[in-house]
């Protein structure tokens, strides 16, 4: 046990007994569908009581928690209310969960992003748990006059050594007028009795039955939907526009140009683009109109060239090099790669003088609040943001351009409107994985890497390396540097940003280092990792052992070394987001092409939450890492995106899939990351087996378009 | 614009809608069932998957006017159907959805699969399911869920 101090500053326990009350709605799907179930409380509440900003209590012991971050897939709207019930002591089918609005006074870091929302909210939520347990258990001490150590809890119902029991909804009231407890234990991990056990998705029934929960979904009264034609190329501005032809589509009220943009207000999506199709515009120059041919070029041409400053810089890579018996120097390149969120952008926003009021999927719902109310000139005190689930994030709603473009037209057109991206919309005014390309030259000594180089550069990537990552500290000269290759296309954030390409490269590049000097690949990483542990160079960033563990648990699950007839085994393993990851990737021939078969991943992310949902977290990372390396392609011809739509860009498919074999490592320690690191090491682990099949080596994304290997 | 009747989901719907819309907007803005999702608007992704007679269509690309008599089920109507159980308790077994956008579109082509196929093999559920994407990558639980259910119906 625990004794933390709560921390918690007044206002972020503002009580208000009963204040709840009547204008609560439960969840679609609390009474329907439920099949009856021991103790689940099937009664409607009467009255609802605060107990602190993450929960409140109804009077017959259901317990509503809200969910403070926005939840984009990650399953965080489950685990999170999950964490705070642990410490709670509440029945988990007792529990209703809500989606909290932006509410920065009494929730820290309401972002899905850097996939943090479990690590960072770890503590903040267990002592809300805690605190709110131990209100009640003082309340009901109270009432029996006796100490509250005597009081036990179980399920949502309190006892005491007597044997006599009330529940948290007899007692709710009472303990909502307590004083807030400055110190508070929390459980012992061993006594988890929710944490750690598969728990459905909260919104499943409402998935499963079609209701609306998506930011698409939202319908307001007096609503106009909104589709806006943007610049068709980067670089370019408007000069004019028609909208004759767009005004007379039935259903369209109004055309409303906003900066380089026009927006179409209709009464409905399909008369909004319909509108927006029938629009005509004359575009002129406005900065460079860049090629991915262009870009290549340049990013070539960087790579040659020595950084101002190195990223990071041990020992003396120049002389390792002059020294070598060998060098082996090999070139990786990325393409651009849109995010393509099944649900497109959009957003709702309804801006009076009196307030501005935006709903819709978001990220960052903080920061978009702070720019729209620079946008409009409006105090941030006058701007609420509702965050709706979204239909998957990825890093693009990290971005709120589509939330201030609500705005704007909203503002404009004072009416509430909902802006809507077409599919075509959301592919091309895109906030793109930029495109990139890395250098890694591997000094041969003895049969040794003595020295290791990485050049670095992207499409507006100011840092295109991680820099502290292994082989940092266990290479004696070791040097990185990182170009930027500036550019008007936008690019940002894409899940495992940076690394969703790098750990590829490197992955890559290390087995064939391995190759090179005859030593087995994982026995290779071990070699490097006893290094670091024993004598790391500079400063070591990551945990030596418990990388390890993971590469040993891959190799053991998978067979490695023991590989059967007929099957090929590709190595690869990344640390990112706080957590470390394997995979082994098996591929067979069949018809003389390869066929990835099977991946076995091995993950330690300390203390996993919620299994079912961790692993489909795990499986769809390790899924889109696939999809993404063998399909994804983008290209811009004179700034303007050649892929629109589905027909042209490809997506990993159902039977694209291999099987996927997960293993966790048991642990005690504070959750860490787990919505993007397993993405990073997939793209290796292919690349690896292909070669382990085939005999060749895979140097550019997407693999596919190596129709010479892979047919 | 034009006067159409709809059944949708055992109930008659009169819309005014221009002919050329496509019924996945007619049922998502003006009879407000938005379990239908917009993905693509051009059949490559499923989102949209409705069904026509009991059997799955793209409702993104099939215009209102040629509906006809045609009765249309949607997810909201679907899963309310006995029918639907087996495959809904396999889809809550497995916990299927991460996002949940593509969710919908997956069980309606996923029952017209059952329904042709009451034991379908890997390959005939990698083929029929071809169609729907989804982005964040339930695959391996679609697939499951789906053999689930054609174990228990
Ligand atoms: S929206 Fe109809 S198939 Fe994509
Ligand atoms: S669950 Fe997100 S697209 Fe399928």
């Amino acid at each position: 046990m625990t004794l933390i101090r709560t921390q918690y500053n007044r206002r972020s326990f503002l009580k208000t007994s009963a204040a709840a009350g009547g204008g609560m709605v439960l969840g679609f799907s609390w009474f329907a569908g439920c099949q009856p179930v021991s103790d689940k409380i099937t009664s409607i509440p009467k009255e609802w009581f605060d107990i602190n900003a993450f929960l409140r209590v109804a009077d017959n012991g259901l317990v509503t928690i809200m969910s403070p971050n926005p939840e984009i897939g990650q399953n965080i709207k489950t685990s999170m209310p999950m964490i705070v019930a642990e410490e709670l002591d509440v029945a988990w089918k007792n529990v209703i969960v809500e989606q909290a609005p932006l509410n920065s006074d009494v929730f820290t870091r309401q972002v899905a992003g850097g996939s943090q929302s479990i690590r960072q909210g770890w503590q903040s939520l267990r002592m809300a748990g805690a605190t709110a347990r131990r209100m009640l258990v003082n309340a009901a001490a109270q009432q029996w006059e006796v100490d509250p150590s005597e009081c036990s809890v179980s399920k949502g119902v309190i006892s005491n050594a007597k044997g006599e029991t009330i529940s948290f909804g007899e007692i709710a009231s009472a303990a909502a007028q307590l004083e807030i407890p400055a110190e508070v234990p929390l459980k012992d991990v061993k006594d988890f009795k929710i944490i750690g056990h598969d728990t459905k998705n909260v919104d499943l029934e409402n998935i499963i039955s079609g209701k609306p929960l998506f930011g698409l979904d939202l319908k307001k009264e007096g609503m106009q939907y909104a589709v806006v034609l943007r610049p068709p190329s980067f670089g370019q501005k408007l000069k004019s526009f028609d909208d004759a032809a767009a005004r007379s589509v039935n259903g369209v009220n109004d055309v409303i140009q906003f900066g380089d943009k026009v927006a179409v207000l209709a009464s409905s999506t399909w008369a909004a683009m319909k509108g927006q199709k029938a629009l005509t515009a004359e575009w002129e120059q406005d900065g460079r109109s860049e090629d991915t041919t262009y870009h290549n070029e340049e990013m070539l041409r960087l790579l040659d060239t020595p950084a101002e400053e190195p990223m990071r810089e041990d020992g003396n890579v120049k002389k390792a090099i002059a020294e070598a018996d060998q060098i082996i120097e090999r070139t990786y390149q990325a393409p651009f790669l849109p995010h393509n969120c099944l649900e497109p952008m959009n957003f709702y926003a309804n801006v009076t003088d009196e307030k501005v009021e935006l709903i819709g999927p978001i990220q960052t719902p903080e920061w978009t609040r702070q720019r729209v109310a620079d946008l409009l000139e409006r105090e941030q005190s006058e701007v609420t943001i509702d965050m709706t689930r979204m239909g998957g994030g990825f890093g693009r709603r990290l971005y709120g351009d589509f939330a201030l473009e609500a705005a704007e037209i909203s503002s404009l057109s004072k009416s509430p409107v909902h802006v809507v991206f077409s599919r075509e919309d959301d592919m091309t005014a895109g906030t793109y994985r930029p495109a990139s390309k890395y250098k890694f030259r591997a000094a041969i000594k003895d049969g040794k890497m003595t020295g290791y180089h990485l050049t670095g550069t992207g499409v507006n990537m100011r840092n295109s390396t991680r820099e502290k990552n292994f082989p940092a500290a266990a290479i004696e000269n070791y040097l990185v540097e990182s170009h930027n290759l500036e550019s008007n296309i936008t690019t940002g954030a894409w899940r495992a940003p940076i690394t969703n390409f790098l750990a590829y490269a490197e992955q890559a590049f290390f087995d064939e280092v391995a190759q090179t000097i005859d030593v087995d690949a994982v026995q290779f990483r071990l070699d490097l990792f006893a290094q670091a542990k024993n004598n790391p160079v500079g400063e070591l960033d990551y945990d030596v052992d418990k990388f390890v563990g993971v590469i040993k648990l891959a190799a053991e699950k998978a067979g490695w070394g023991n590989a059967k007839e007929g099957s090929h085994l590709g190595f690869s393993a990344y640390y990112s987001h706080n957590t470390y990851v394997a995979e082994v990737a098996e591929a067979v021939l069949e018809n003389g092409l390869p066929k990835i078969k099977k991946v076995t991943c091995a993950i330690d992310c300390g203390i996993v939450v919620n299994p079912i949902a961790a692993t489909n977290q795990v499986e769809g990372g390790i899924i889109d890492g696939i999809g993404h390396a063998m399909y994804g392609d983008f290209v811009f011809e004179n700034g303007r995106a050649k892929q629109h739509n589905f027909d042209k860009y490809r997506m990993i498919r159902i039977g694209e899939v291999p099987v996927i074999d997960i293993h966790f490592v048991k642990s005690e320690n504070d959750p860490t990351g787990l919505g993007e690191p397993t993405l990073p090491p997939a793209g290796g682990a292919i690349a690896n087996a292909i070669h382990a099949a085939t005999g060749e080596r895979l140097y550019s994304q997407p693999f596919t378009k190596a129709t010479e290997i892979l047919g | 614009m034009a006067n159409f009747n709809l059944s949708i989901n055992g109930t008659n719907h009169q819309v005014d809608v221009d002919p050329d819309t496509p019924i996945l907007w007619v049922l998502r803005d003006e009879v407000d069932l938005v379990g239908t999702k917009y993905g693509c608007g051009i059949s490559q992704c499923g989102a949209c998957t409705i069904h026509l007679d009991g059997q799955a269509a793209r409702s993104c690309s099939v215009p209102v006017s040629s509906i006809g008599s045609q009765k249309i089920t949607t997810i909201e109507g679907f899963s309310e159907t006995k029918a639907a159980k087996p495959l809904l308790d396999a889809w809550r077994k497995h916990d299927v959805p991460q996002c949940g956008y593509c969710q919908a579109g997956q069980i309606m082509n996923a029952a017209t699969l059952l329904k042709n196929n009451a034991n379908p093999s890997d390959e005939d559920i990698d083929a029929k399911m071809n169609g729907n994407l989804c982005r964040c990558g339930t695959y391996i639980r679609v697939k499951a869920a789906i053999k689930t259910a054609a174990t228990n119906s």
